[in-house]
């Protein structure tokens, strides 16, 4: 019973990760339409200079409470990346999604070789950081409690964004744009500011995500073109577009990936794609309809 | 293009082509069987994206099946001729096309796109991770095969990939390139142009959009896969990366770099690629940055691609009156 609660609560965990992506993705796409390849490359960004953060850190003594909240700065600091690569983004609005699609493909190949040039091409870890705040234990089970502060984090962003969306003002100018950008613009929204905002919103999350990853886990040159694939996975069974199935969709496939990984290895990531492919021929839409909110 | 036109230049690559190997060393001849089997493989490709308007971003699945149906055939069934293995492999890639095509082109663009993604991605994750049928990362042995029947043992392998094998593969892309420009010119390569620029309207003048797309789809797994088995062969080895998303981003970066309006811009893209690719992972480790940056250049300042830029080029120069 404790080792399947030990899975679940490691499920939990990386859905809390994919959930920041993935929203990310989901904010970028509703807003803009663009399926943003780059966000796992945020994620990585973000993974790797967390690292090296952590090694600061601990070189001058900072005190490991610090360590959680500076890994959540840094991540939104990585953020500031977001404006210059969505004005780059720019130049290719106005054509067909296939264009934006491998423009966002480009950005992966070239963070690739940013990653490799900064931090080198072997994968850098740190040493069971994850174990900085203790682990809580009950009979078998235990779970480190820097994994409930990020599952915790996790929830907060969700919360955060979807009031954010839902109640203010600005968030109505996204939902707004989202739903029709000529409109939007008609009444005057400056959707030039909007688009920057959104992308930039995207990528802290991805970034933020990838900082507080990085005690648990490596980061690696793949993990962006792994991470990406694996957030896709969760916005295509949530649905494109929504934040209600972006945390829906996390926690489906954090969970069939934990649970398969226990008893049916083969499967872990086939599992995942057979039901990507069950969601898009059954319910094209995700299991969460159209809309951002 | 007009006909002629497309002859001449066809004719001309290709005598260029052929004559590649008598200048530069068998190293460099080897290294050109790659842009054969890319090649081949986006004549398919463009047929799905150029000409039906439909962007799969899980292509390298059919590569793939090109790749593991050769090793398949001539590792564990003995197959020895490799006329037999293309052969096979282009129904058997055809054959998987048909359902999985059946469910993809319900849908275009995005949802097309993220379909045909993660079939490949379904694929990719069975070769991965059932290695004790597949070999997993390591993949599995191609073995040499004789081409036409032929042994051509007294050749090594460099020796034969830029001697024999290089003329065979350039006669099979001769071959791929005149049934491609047939199909893309008969009535069917009308129709799924016209289902490519107004599918209402095509649909409404009485073009069966689903059953032409499907088609599409069909023959362009088939292409794919006979890609597969000559990239396959090169190497020695079938191996899951070959189906990696990544892989069949280069081949959308491929026949954008050369121009998917265009009927051979796909082939230019491959030639360049491969070109390019090999130049620079000589010159840095960090290539990958270098061509990113390219294709970033190429999304944002050259839509048509290279064939599309030689044209708008030529046309000024040459400046003939309306």
């Amino acid at each position: 019973m404790s080792a399947f609660a030990n899975i679940l609560a490691g499920g939990v965990f990386h859905a809390a990760v994919l959930f920041l992506v993935a929203a990310g993705l989901q904010l970028v796409f509703g807003v803009q339409k663009i399926v943003n390849l780059a966000c796992g490359s945020f994620y990585a960004l973000g993974a790797y200079f967390g690292i090296t953060f952590i090694g600061y850190a601990s070189a001058y003594g900072v005190s490991p409470w610090l360590i959680l909240p500076g890994l959540i700065v840094s991540g939104i600091l990585l953020g500031f990346i977001g404006p210059p690569i969505e004005r780059v983004l720019r130049m290719v609005y106005g054509r067909d999604e296939s264009f934006q699609l491998l423009l966002t493909f480009a950005l992966v190949l070239m963070f690739q070789d940013v990653f490799r040039f900064i931090w080198g091409a072997n994968p850098r870890s740190l040493d069971s950081a994850y174990l900085i705040y203790g682990t809580i234990r009950a009979g078998d089970f235990s779970v480190p409690v820097y994994n409930l502060l990020v599952i915790a984090a996790a929830i907060a962003t969700a919360a955060g964004l979807g009031a954010f969306l839902a109640r203010t003002n600005y968030g109505r100018l996204l939902r707004a744009t989202a739903e029709n950008r000529a409109m939007a613009e008609a009444l005057g929204v400056n959707v030039r500011r909007v688009y920057s905002v959104v992308f930039t919103l995207g990528a802290v999350l991805g970034t933020t995500a990838g900082a507080l990853v990085v005690p648990t886990a490596a980061a690696s040159l793949d993990m962006a073109i792994e991470f990406v694939i694996e957030a896709f996975a969760v916005v295509v069974i949530g649905g494109l577009g929504s934040m209600r199935g972006a945390l829906i969709g996390a926690l489906a496939v954090g969970l069939i990936r934990a649970v398969s990984i226990v008893f049916f290895p083969e499967l872990e990531v086939l599992a995942i794609y057979v039901i990507v492919i069950a969601v898009l021929i059954f319910r094209p839409a995700g299991l969460f309809g159209r809309s951002l909110a | 293009m007009k006909a002629t036109q497309a002859a001449l230049f066809a004719v001309a690559g290709t005598g260029a082509l052929a004559l590649l190997p008598l200048a530069v060393p068998p190293f460099y001849a080897g290294l050109m069987i790659p842009f054969f089997g890319y090649a081949i493989a986006l004549l398919g490709f463009n047929l799905l994206f150029g000409y039906t308007g439909l962007l799969s971003f899980g292509h390298a699945m059919f590569l793939g099946f090109g790749a593991y149906g050769a090793a398949v055939m001539s590792g564990v069934l003995g197959v020895n001729s490799f006329e037999l293995v293309l052969l096979a492999v282009m129904v058997g890639s055809a054959a998987v096309a048909l359902p999985v095509g059946l469910l993809c082109v319900r849908y275009i663009g995005i949802f097309f796109g993220m379909l045909t993604l993660a079939f490949g991605m379904l694929f990719h994750s069975f070769l991965f991770k059932f290695y004790y049928v597949t070999g997993g990362d390591s993949g599995m042995r191609v073995a040499r095969m004789k081409i036409l029947g032929l042994e051509f043992s007294h050749y090594n392998k460099i020796e034969f990939l830029a001697g024999p094998f290089y003329y065979y593969c350039l006669a099979l892309l001769v071959v791929a390139g005149l049934v491609m420009w047939r199909v893309v010119h008969s009535p069917f390569g009308l129709h799924l142009r016209a289902i490519r620029d107004n599918a209402l309207k095509a649909e409404y003048l009485g073009v069966r959009v689903y059953r032409m797309r499907l088609a599409a789809f069909i023959i362009s797994a088939a292409f794919g896969a006979a890609g597969g088995a000559i990239l396959g062969f090169r190497v020695g080895l079938a191996d899951p990366e070959l189906v990696y998303w990544t892989q069949s981003g280069q081949l959308v970066f491929m026949a954008v770099l050369g121009g998917f309006a265009n009927f051979f811009g796909p082939i230019i893209g491959a030639l360049t690629f491969t070109i390019l690719q090999d130049q620079l992972q000589s010159l840095t480790q960090y290539w990958r940055f270098i061509l990113g940056a390219i294709l970033a250049l190429i999304v944002i300042g050259l839509p048509e691609g290279i064939a599309g830029f030689v044209r708008k080029m030529w046309r000024r120069l040459v400046r003939r009156p309306a």
